[in-house]
């Protein structure tokens, strides 16, 4: 499994430590409650096929990064800047 | 058909004739009073305590494949009772017990093999935490023994104990724990469901689950409609996809691990080696086969099948730790499907949907759980309470934080458990 980091190029995977699930950037209000924090922390959609999961480029440039990739096929979709995908959240 | 020696005697002098098929495959019917999705370890035990604990034999399991071809097929069979927390100790403590019985129980060889599970020690620090453990495996009502450099040496005498990173100290070693024959399991637990008429459908996919004024009424499956006022969710790595079809999210993530037999070798390995600072462990088969594995590639994954740099960290580790496996020649590596936990412990509980229940969260240590696991979910089942060996396992400890059992300390993150 290779990943295409937007700063150094096409690296092993090895390279990269995973983190979790996209949702990760989605950090609720301190005060948001027990449910919103359970959903935040815990639940997971979990799909069998397209997900979006967080990753950060550990042995390279140490970015952190949104790997849209396929849990069945293990193939890697799209890969952008966490900083960006953050930007447009915001 | 009851087995046993003189059966296998007769058959054996008469052609082998005699044996039948060890279950029916029947059509589905329209209603069961119970239906259990999924026809895994947990599964099958849960229809065989249902059956034989509580009388409720008008039930079905269903499974979208084959009997035994999920996780409890693919595992690397190791059963002990090393928890440490309250919740989970009391629960595995109860499985080895039903371990023990277990081929007599079912009148099916599982053979379930004793022969010691060590855990290996590399500082004092881990001596400490090895022996606390053990007392807190002693104060339970198990066995734990701890094992210096020189008593570990009797019994291993193949590790490198002067590696360099991590030299080894000693050993806990849990005589009672030991391996399984795992397909025995499934189908031991099939067979004795069967004989009490439990109907096990297989090729049947459950694509929906009906609902009605936050009732259960029944599921949708490939081989049509089945109504029923209990559902259970059995289906470990499936367990999110399954759920959401009663409109669920569980606290799961789908991780895949994988593991790798030898070639069949004349016995070397006699018990259950495990390399904890390695992430590698080992035993060795009773056809010969050493049969070894190490962590999840951990990024989620439903692909039944890893990728190379996990495997290359665990024919390292296993380098690191007994030198002497170097000229064995892997046979085969596959992967299973795990239904990992923020906390790393499992669940077996109600849901907000009448008659729903789930048996989920086994991470990648099921295996040794399906006795008890089916054990307590036929009984929540059956009377709606609790079993007291598994009264921690509920779904809404990570909203609340009270309860949580959380054995590596590794925090709420599912693929670090
Ligand atoms: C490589 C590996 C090594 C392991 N080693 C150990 C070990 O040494 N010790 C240990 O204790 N544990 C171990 N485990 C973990 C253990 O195997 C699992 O935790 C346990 O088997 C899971 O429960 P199960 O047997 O019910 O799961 P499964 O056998 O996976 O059963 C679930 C069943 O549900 C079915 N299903 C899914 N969706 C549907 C649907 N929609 N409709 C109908 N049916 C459905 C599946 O086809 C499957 O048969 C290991 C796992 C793996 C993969
Ligand atoms: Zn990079």
């Amino acid at each position: 499994m290779r990943i295409e980091c937007p700063i150094c190029g096409s690296r092993d995977r090895r390279e990269f430590y995973y983190r979790g699930d996209a949702i990760a950037l989605a950090r609720p209000a301190p005060d948001a409650g027990d449910d919103v924090w359970d959903a935040y922390l815990h639940l997971r959609d979990n799909p069998a096929g397209e997900t979006r999961d967080l990753w950060q480029h550990e042995g390279g440039c140490g970015a952190w990064l949104v790997v849209t990739r396929d849990t069945v096929t293990h193939a890697v979709h799209a890969v952008e800047l966490a900083s960006d995908v953050k930007r447009a959240m915001a | 058909m009851r087995f046993s020696g003189l059966r296998v005697l007769r058959e054996g002098l008469t052609g082998n004739r005699g044996w039948t098929a060890q279950w029916r495959d029947p059509e589905p019917q329209a209603e069961y009073d119970a239906v259990i999705i999924g026809g895994g370890g947990h599964g099958l035990s849960t229809a065989y305590y249902l059956a034989k604990n509580h009388g409720m034999t008008n039930i079905a399991v269903l499974e979208k494949g084959y009997l035994g071809g999920g996780n409890v097929g693919r595992n690397t069979t190791i059963v002990r009772g090393n928890y440490f927390l309250p919740g989970n100790s009391e629960f595995y403590s109860h499985s080895l017990k039903l371990w023990e019985g277990l081929s007599e129980e079912l009148n099916y060889n599982v053979m379930f093999s004793q022969r010691g599970v060590i855990t290996l020690f590399h500082s004092d620090a881990q001596r400490d935490a090895s022996a606390r453990r053990g007392n807190a495996m002693i104060n339970q009502g198990d066995d734990a023994e701890l094992l210096d450099r020189a008593g570990l040496r009797k019994l291993l005498p193949y590790l490198d104990y002067d590696n360099g990173r991590f030299p080894i100290y000693g050993g806990l070693l849990h005589r009672r724990g030991g391996t399984a024959r795992h397909d025995a399991v499934a189908w031991g637990y099939a067979r004795g469901a069967d004989q009490r008429g439990v109907d096990l459908i297989q090729q049947c996919e459950v694509t929906g689950i009906d609902i009605e004024n936050g009732k259960v009424r029944g599921v949708q499956t490939t081989r049509g409609a089945i109504r029923a006022k209990k559902v259970a969710i059995v289906t470990a790595g499936r367990s999110g996809q399954v759920a959401a079809m009663a409109g669920m999210r569980l606290p799961i993530e789908s991780h895949v691990l994988q593991a790798f037999v030898s070639e069949g070798l004349k016995p070397v390995i006699d018990h259950v080696v495990s390399f904890g600072m390695g992430h590698f462990y080992i035993s060795q088969s009773d056809k010969g086969g050493l049969v070894f594995g190490g962590d999840l590639d951990f990024y989620a994954s439903y692909a039944q099948r890893g990728n190379l740099p996990m495997m290359e960290h665990v024919m390292e580790a296993g380098m690191t730790l007994m030198p002497m496996i170097g000229k064995a020649r892997v046979l085969r590596s596959w992967g299973g499907i795990m239904d990992m936990t923020p906390d790393g412990s499992p669940i077996i509980d109600k849901t907000e949907t009448e008659g729903l229940f789930v048996d989920c969260g086994w991470c990648y240590g099921g295996f040794k759980a399906v006795p008890a696991s089916g054990f307590a979910l036929a009984h929540l089942m059956a009377t709606g309470q609790h079993h007291e060996t598994a009264a921690g396992f509920r779904l809404d400890r990570f909203r609340s934080g009270e309860g949580l059992m959380d054995e590596e300390a590794t925090g709420s993150q599912h693929n670090l458990h």
